[in-house]
């Protein structure tokens, strides 16, 4: 039985997606032959009501303040839209329970889908499913294995954000010979944890006055955070720059630091929580920089989801079509830059 | 009482059975008695002689950062957490049971300590709040395992899940810190007692009660016997399902208590918090030679076996070795010390 609807809904769903892809290409192109320089491929900044849209959105448990801010940014985008209607579901780290939950809003027929997959590898199959139903899919940030599985995927990216803290750290310490580094990494067996360190190292290598003298990995918490930290200044009695991937653990790592009474470094963070921010801006503690990892993607996630729905491209760009890959800019928050950046903090 | 608890764990031993009790239980008699003792001292010893041996692992690698006074106070306070965990840990153990809630009921208390409306209440509120969660959280463990007669493992994986998930819902994801003094002041340096971190002389102070309450009590003599045979236990007169249901309180508790230190440390409450300790806690009481199936275990073994994990774990971060190969140690030593255990119990 199973089996059978799941047939069904392949044959549907090539056929959609065919007629789909030609619909689209029809409507896309023909405006823009009969008016050349005509700027009408509808901007997405546009805030005027357009053509209703109800964006279905699916993401994994909010465990975490990084996650919890990216529920909060997509809802607040949504409402600020009076023709978006958001479908959001409970959210699952389960594999099995997000395919069920994308599975139902594809039943439902909501207009685009935001996905962003507990794990962007194993959800793969339910990006596809949704693309042949004729949904087209904004992945957001955990990338899908396959780019037949989402129209556009927009996110992070964890390479910059650690060339930009290298970068950062780099020319903090340029006139300092036999500079020491740490790392405090994040969950040592994902993905994104191994980029950011590959990034953080590439950069460090314009640097040949320094030398990263040691790296740990904490897994999140702030828990962690403070043991692996406590830890790390115990092994090393002396250093100028540490950098901290997450600030949630790095809550745990200012309080190791504290409660050590060591000042003799400066620390960078990274992923942008409210807690780092006020540090940075109160410029009290050794933490004097963030680097970003912007939840407010979801927020983008949510515009790009609208512009599709109501087949508008996207402003400020010659292309009549939404790219199908934006990846986001990693900025080092300073105390220079901090005001700009404190409304998207996260808690 | 004695006599009829007797059929201990030791299957396959043709040795007589009381005998056997007695060893664990530590109550009178000449001969059984004197090898009971000697057998512990043996067991005790060898936890002892690897500690040694990684304290002399530790000192010829990193002599400057290892044999160190402040390296000492860290490693106790890291320990000391997790310790109190594994105290209670190691007395559902004995008297046959299992909690595998321990790690989310550390995060429920943690967390509902340190929402805004606690923090309000200052020190007393956050430790009042943290200790009446966490036997709270024993009492309904209690509850459904010696009177809703459900399976221990059963019930306290349902624990488990729906601990964490309140300990989610009241954060929303988010990190609570705490702002209030008197607790963040309670592990400042100033606040040492002779060098000794006050977390470490709580820690001290739970196991030489735990110590005693198994050792020297009628309570503890009772949560061996219906350990190593509840019918046997019952049919001597023991309330076997309230003495159960004590010890759940009991491991409520210390997660209550371990809840509150954890917010000392880390000056937070947070929803990952205790992430796996339930894991880390039964390894300890296993290599400190508590059968898994209750009726014999010792408090110092355990203790000894919190230390071994929190010593080869500070001597991985000092030497800066990955945490997958950490990880692979702390396999490798589980399986060693049970093996090793098997022998001397058999011989």
């Amino acid at each position: 039985m199973p089996e059978n609807t799941s047939r069904r809904g392949l044959l549907f769903g090539a056929a959609a997606v065919s007629t789909g892809a030609f619909l689209t290409a029809c409507t896309s192109n023909d405006p823009k032959e009969s008016s050349d320089d005509d700027a009408k491929d509808a901007p997405v900044a546009d805030e005027k009501p357009g053509k209703k849209v109800t964006i279905g959105f699916a993401g994994p448990q909010a465990d975490h303040g990084w996650l919890n801010a990216i529920n909060v940014q997509a809802r607040a985008r949504a409402k600020k839209y009076k023709d978006v209607t958001l479908e959001i579901t409970e959210g699952s780290n389960d594999t099995a329970a997000q395919i069920g939950q994308i599975d139902t809003l594809i039943n439902k027929k909501v207009d685009v889908l935001v996905i962003l997959p507990a794990d962007g590898k194993a959800m793969t199959q339910a990006g596809l499913k949704a693309m042949r139903a004729g949904i087209p899919v904004v992945n957001l940030d955990r990338i899908f294995d396959n780019p037949q599985a989402y129209r556009c995927w927009v996110g992070g990216d964890n390479y910059g954000m650690g060339l930009n803290a290298g970068h950062f750290i780099g020319e903090q310490l340029k006139d300092k010979k036999n500079a020491k580094v740490v790392e405090l990494a994040g969950v040592d067996n994902l993905e994104l944890t191994k980029q950011r360190t590959q990034g953080f190292d590439a950069a460090l290598k314009n640097y040949p006055n320094i030398k990263k003298v040691a790296r740990q990995a904490a897994d999140f918490t702030v828990e962690s955070g403070q043991s692996k930290m406590s830890q790390l200044l115990q092994a090393q009695k002396s250093f100028d720059a540490l950098w901290n991937h997450d600030d949630d653990q790095g809550v745990g790592a200012l309080r190791a630091i504290k409660q050590a009474g060591r000042d003799e470094f400066l620390m960078v963070g990274g992923a942008g929580a409210k807690s780092a921010m006020d540090a940075i801006k109160a410029d009290n503690s050794v933490l004097k920089a963030t680097v970003l990892y912007p939840p407010t993607m979801a927020a983008s996630a949510i515009d790009l989801a609208r512009a599709l729905g109501q087949d508008k491209g996207i402003s400020g760009l010659a292309e009549f079509e939404i790219p199908t890959s934006l990846t986001l800019y990693s900025a080092v928050v300073t105390k220079d830059n901090v005001e700009e950046y404190l409304p998207t903090g996260f808690k | 009482m004695t006599q009829s608890a007797s059929p201990a764990k030791e299957d396959g031993g043709s040795g007589p059975g009381p005998g056997t009790w007695k060893r664990t239980a530590k109550s009178g008699g000449e001969g059984p008695a004197r090898t009971a003792f000697f057998r512990a001292d043996v067991r005790t010893l060898s936890l002892i002689g690897v500690l040694a041996v990684l304290a002399v692992i530790g000192g010829v690698t990193k002599p400057d950062q290892f044999l160190d006074t402040s390296n000492l106070q860290l490693i106790l306070t890291l320990a000391s957490i997790i310790g109190v965990v594994t105290v209670g840990m190691t007395f559902v153990i004995v008297g046959g049971g299992i909690d595998l809630s321990v790690g989310a009921i550390v995060a429920l208390a943690s967390v509902w300590a340190t929402t805004v409306a606690t923090q309000e209440y200052g020190f007393a509120g956050i430790l009042f709040t943290s200790i009446v969660v966490g036997v709270a959280c024993g009492l309904v463990n209690g509850v459904l395992v010696a009177y809703g007669k459900m399976v221990a493992f059963i019930a306290t994986l349902a624990m488990m899940a729906s601990a964490r998930g309140l300990a989610l819902q009241i954060t929303g994801g988010n990190t609570q810190t705490v702002e209030i003094s008197s607790v963040l002041d309670l592990h400042a340096r100033e606040s040492y007692v002779l060098g000794i971190p006050p977390l470490v002389l709580i820690f001290a102070a739970v196991t030489v009660i735990g110590w005693l309450v198994l050792n020297r009590t009628t309570f503890g003599r009772r949560t061996v016997a219906i350990g190593g045979n509840p019918e046997a236990a019952r049919l001597a007169g023991i309330d076997v399902r309230r003495q159960r249901l004590y010890l759940y309180l009991l491991s409520g508790l210390c997660c209550g208590i371990a809840a509150f230190m954890l917010i000392v440390l880390s000056g937070s409450g947070q929803n990952t918090n205790g992430n796996l300790y339930e894991l880390d806690a039964i390894a300890a009481a296993i290599i400190g030679g508590t059968l898994l199936t209750g009726g014999r275990g010792t408090i110092v073994g355990s203790v000894l076996g919190v230390l071994i994990f929190t010593t080869i774990s500070n001597i991985f971060v000092l030497n800066n070795l990955e945490t997958a190969v950490q990880q692979i140690a702390k396999g490798a030593i589980i399986v060693a010390a049970v093996l090793v255990q098997r022998r001397t119990s058999t011989e």
